[in-house]
């Protein structure tokens, strides 16, 4: 509990989670705020903002709420970023403690599979793969974890080359600790603070990836997204603009707000040292 | 012997914590004598070196004074003036030319920042080299100045050093700062200090690293940077706590022919009362952030006044002890 | 009966491409309950015995026998059932242990690993070993950076006995725990001597705690074996160069003189 306290001391965690909350509340009062599809149309096409009280943020090319896509847009994206970079991060960290932990022949191989999956660029990568199994939800989650896992590793086995010199370290082998048990339950939740650091990048990340690929048309036809509706945007952009500043606004909130509280994650998960 | 140095109801208090490391020291340190401060962990003997030496962190809450009496130091850019006595809200620092009794003369006009009390811009975070770093201006100059009035030795010569810059080159750059030399003169300088502190090969050491000398040779280059500029005063905070028996002795003894040869006033810290005991004249005892046992080394080895001091001398284990083994029942 | 057997031990590396010898050719025995203390300069290859007598790393040469079998010969799972009779207390009580542990679960790891107790009964040998180092039972569910370095030292030395070893390692394990406390340390380290028949090898670079702690004493230099004897006749009396240089530069403490 008192680390979850040392987390709200920060004016960037306090910030940060305000605006996540904010998302997650959108997120989750989607469908009882606006029930029913919300590629549905709702009014006449592209009525702009603040005019009709009942379609506040006006309606799109074919008439669909736009405030009510944004709201169920924020599901998909949440979703979507949180899900990736989870996957990411967890297989990057366990990766790279592997790799850093057991060195030798197991390093190289690992190192060199992680070497081939970075040179690729991230988005092409995700652009190839989704291209390939098709577009839904779990691949377009899969795709961005592709690329997403390699910074991770790379941190997680610096980290971990440190911490594997440390008398801990030493002292786990001495009483007999697996090397197994040693790496996963001694070094890499002391290898984690500058791993997590990543974290609001990669969602960061994540969801742009998965708005630019919903903005090619590759994203989970069957979902609303913020990137969805920033393509359909595109072809009105000048008479219409609203269409794609609106998600794109909610877009930057969304990337700032994880940067925020991950910010006051890995300051409130830092070890204290007494000084003695 | 002149005071050199006196403080009165020294009390520090870190923002960290709020606990007062340091409880209404007084004492004196004369002129040229070598005084000893022992402690435990948690005993306030830093502070009180950091204090003295004006490099504690910012936000440290300290009361009480610190008054020097400086002679005109051999080296210094210019001569000392004499400092107006100014009191802020709390916490004091005076200083006078030798001998004379601390004046109260006006402060100057309000623009002027150097008149502000050196003690609160003393109290800014700093390491050591930045406090050398910095250019003495004319009032300046009547606080004594940590590098050139005050030579600093921290325990961890590893830590003290810069780790990306040749040890010839941190010498000199002391030479330049608080001497006004160029840079071959601060060099040639260099090189006469690193054979004072018995370094040889000195051309290889001026270029040498400080991950390339052993923990001894680098505490000798950061004693060689503390006297570079002939400080009236060394501070030697746990100078020799990291290093083995053999070098260790061997750093004391160069710290004493030093002390000896340049005329120096030291204040040695340590948690070795034996070790002190070799060295000082004086030896000063802090319990808890208060100073307990004040006197001559003697006095204190044989005769101390306070219990504490009497129960660190018994439980040294030293080569005359009684072993533990073969007995039975607690050690005194 | 020898506990530990160490013959022409042997371990070299590479500084700046120059091959050089940590250890080199070192040999000694440590009996049942004795202690057995290693002196000499940084640098004369105390600690990397001390790693190599651990398995911690490997020798080039030489061989170790503890209690009567190669010890050397061991690996993997055998090798860490056989780490339960021979433990070890660092110097850096703050470094020992993993940053966010508990001092239970620091004790509960060797008991769990080695399965001497079940978990029901676990806790109840927690609470009995930190009463046999003289803590406070309640201590267990304190965080290891919260206690005093005097008590994590005894948490460490807890944490040794814990598996009923019949050697501990013990690298400057005093060293950085203030005077008035090195000698309850050193008190508690003999009481558990005699009571649980432990035999120690006892690292210091500090004569005046060797003296008092030691039976014997090898004395090094440069990673080989300068002087090896009783520990008190070695420190009157010292035949190697080293070993006068060492008690020389020990600081005497001398009181009442004339």
């Amino acid at each position: 509990m008192s680390r979850l306290c040392r987390f709200f001391h920060t004016p960037e965690a306090i910030a940060g989670a305000l605006i996540l909350a904010l998302l997650v509340m959108m997120a989750l009062a989607a469908p009882l705020l606006f029930p029913g599809d919300p590629q549905a149309i709702a009014g006449p096409a592209l009525l702009p903002p603040f005019q009709d009280w009942s379609l506040p943020l006006g309606t799109d090319r074919l008439g669909r709420d736009v405030l009510a896509e944004l709201f169920h847009g924020a599901r998909t994206s949440l979703a979507v970023g949180l899900a990736a970079a989870a996957a990411g991060l967890l297989i990057g960290a366990v990766v790279g403690t592997l790799a850093g932990f057991a060195g030798g022949l197991i390093d190289e191989v690992l190192m060199r599979i992680t070497d081939a999956f970075q040179t690729v660029p991230s988005f092409l990568l995700a652009l190839a793969f989704v291209s390939i199994v098709g577009p839904s939800l779990g691949v377009v989650v899969a795709a961005i974890a592709l690329g997403a896992w390699t910074g991770p590793a790379r941190v997680a086995r610096a980290e971990v080359l440190s911490i594997r010199e440390r008398d801990y370290v030493a002292g786990a082998r001495v009483i007999g600790m697996h090397p197994l048990e040693i790496a996963f339950r001694e070094v890499l939740p002391n290898a984690l603070p500058p791993v997590l650091a990543l974290a609001s990048v990669i969602v960061a990340a994540a969801i742009l990836t998965e708005a630019a690929l919903s903005f090619l048309g590759l994203g989970d036809p069957n979902r609303v997204t913020w990137g969805g509706m920033i393509a359909e945007g595109r072809t009105v952009l000048r008479t219409a603009p609203f269409l794609s500043i609106v998600p794109g606004i909610a877009l930057v909130l969304t990337v700032l707000g994880v940067y925020l509280a991950s910010e006051g994650v890995v300051e409130s998960t830092a070890v204290r040292r007494s000084l003695s | 012997m002149t005071s050199m140095l006196s403080i009165r109801d020294l009390s520090v208090r870190y923002r960290r914590d709020g606990v007062a490391a340091l409880k209404g020291v007084s004492l004196d340190v004369e002129t040229g004598e070598r005084l000893a401060i022992i402690g435990e962990s948690g005993s306030g003997k830093s502070t009180l070196a950091l204090a003295i030496a004006g490099l504690l962190p910012r936000g440290a809450r300290v009361d009480g004074r610190i008054d020097w009496f400086l002679p005109a130091s051999a080296g210094a850019k210019a001569p000392l003036s004499v400092l107006p006595d100014i009191s802020p809200s709390r916490g004091e620092i005076g200083s006078s030319v030798a001998g004379a009794l601390p004046a109260t003369a006006q402060v100057g006009e309000g623009g002027d920042h150097s008149v502000i009390s050196p003690l609160e811009r003393e109290m800014s975070d700093r390491t050591e080299r930045e406090a050398k770093d910095r250019q003495p201006s004319a009032l300046a100059t009547s606080h004594p100045l940590l590098g050139r009035d005050i030579g600093f030795v921290f325990q961890d010569p590893s830590s003290s050093l810069d780790p990306v810059m040749p040890v010839g080159t941190q010498i000199a750059e002391v030479a330049r700062t608080h001497l006004g030399l160029n840079w071959q003169d601060a060099y040639a300088k260099t090189k006469t200090l690193l054979e004072r502190v018995r370094l040889p090969n000195t051309e290889a050491t001026l270029r040498a690293y400080p991950h390339q000398l052993s923990g001894g040779q680098k505490q000798r280059v950061a004693i060689a940077a503390a006297i570079t500029a002939g400080p009236r005063l060394l501070i030697a905070d746990e100078a020799t706590s990291a290093l083995d028996t053999i070098v260790q002795a061997e750093i004391v003894s160069l710290i004493r022919k030093l002390v000896a040869e340049d005329g120096m006033t030291l204040l040695f810290i340590s948690h070795d009362i034996a070790l002190a005991a070799t060295l000082a004249d004086r030896i000063a005892v802090l319990r808890h952030g208060e100073l307990v046992e004040l006197g001559g080394t003697d006095q204190v080895l044989d005769a101390p006044r306070h219990a504490y001091t009497r129960a660190l001398l018994d439980a040294h284990l030293g080569l005359d002890a009684k072993p533990l083994l073969g007995r039975r029942g607690a050690l005194a | 009966m020898t506990v530990l057997a160490v013959s022409n031990l042997a371990k070299r590396y590479r500084r700046g491409g120059k091959p050089f010898a940590a250890v080199d050719d070192v040999s000694f025995e440590i009996g049942a309950a004795e202690t057995l203390a290693l002196a000499g300069p940084s640098g004369s290859g105390k600690s990397t015995i001390a790693r190599l007598v651990l398995r911690l790393i490997e020798p080039d040469a030489g061989g170790i026998d503890f209690e009567g079998h190669d010890f050397l010969a061991l690996s993997g799972a055998a090798l860490r059932a056989r780490r339960a009779r021979l433990q070890m207390v660092f110097q850096d009580p703050l470094a020992a242990f993993n940053p966010r542990a508990t001092v239970a679960r620091v004790l509960d790891d060797p008991l769990r690993i080695h399965r001497l107790a079940s978990r029901a009964e676990r806790p109840l040998r927690v609470a009995a070993l930190l009463e046999r180092v003289g803590l406070d039972a309640g201590l267990a569910q304190r965080a290891i950076h919260e206690i005093s370095g005097g008590q994590r030292q005894r948490v460490a030395i807890a944490r040794a006995i814990a598996t009923r070893p019949s050697l501990i390692v013990l690298d400057e394990a005093v060293s950085a725990l203030d005077v008035s406390v090195r000698g309850q340390i050193l008190e508690l380290l003999l009481d558990l001597q005699r009571q649980e028949r432990i035999a120690y090898l006892f690292i210091s670079h500090d004569l005046g705690v060797i003296r008092a702690v030691a039976h014997r004493v090898v004395i090094l230099d440069a990673g080989r074996v300068a002087e090896i004897g009783d520990a008190r006749a070695v420190i009157a009396n010292p035949q190697s160069a080293i070993g006068k240089a060492l008690v020389a530069a020990t600081p005497r403490l001398i009181r009442n003189r004339p």
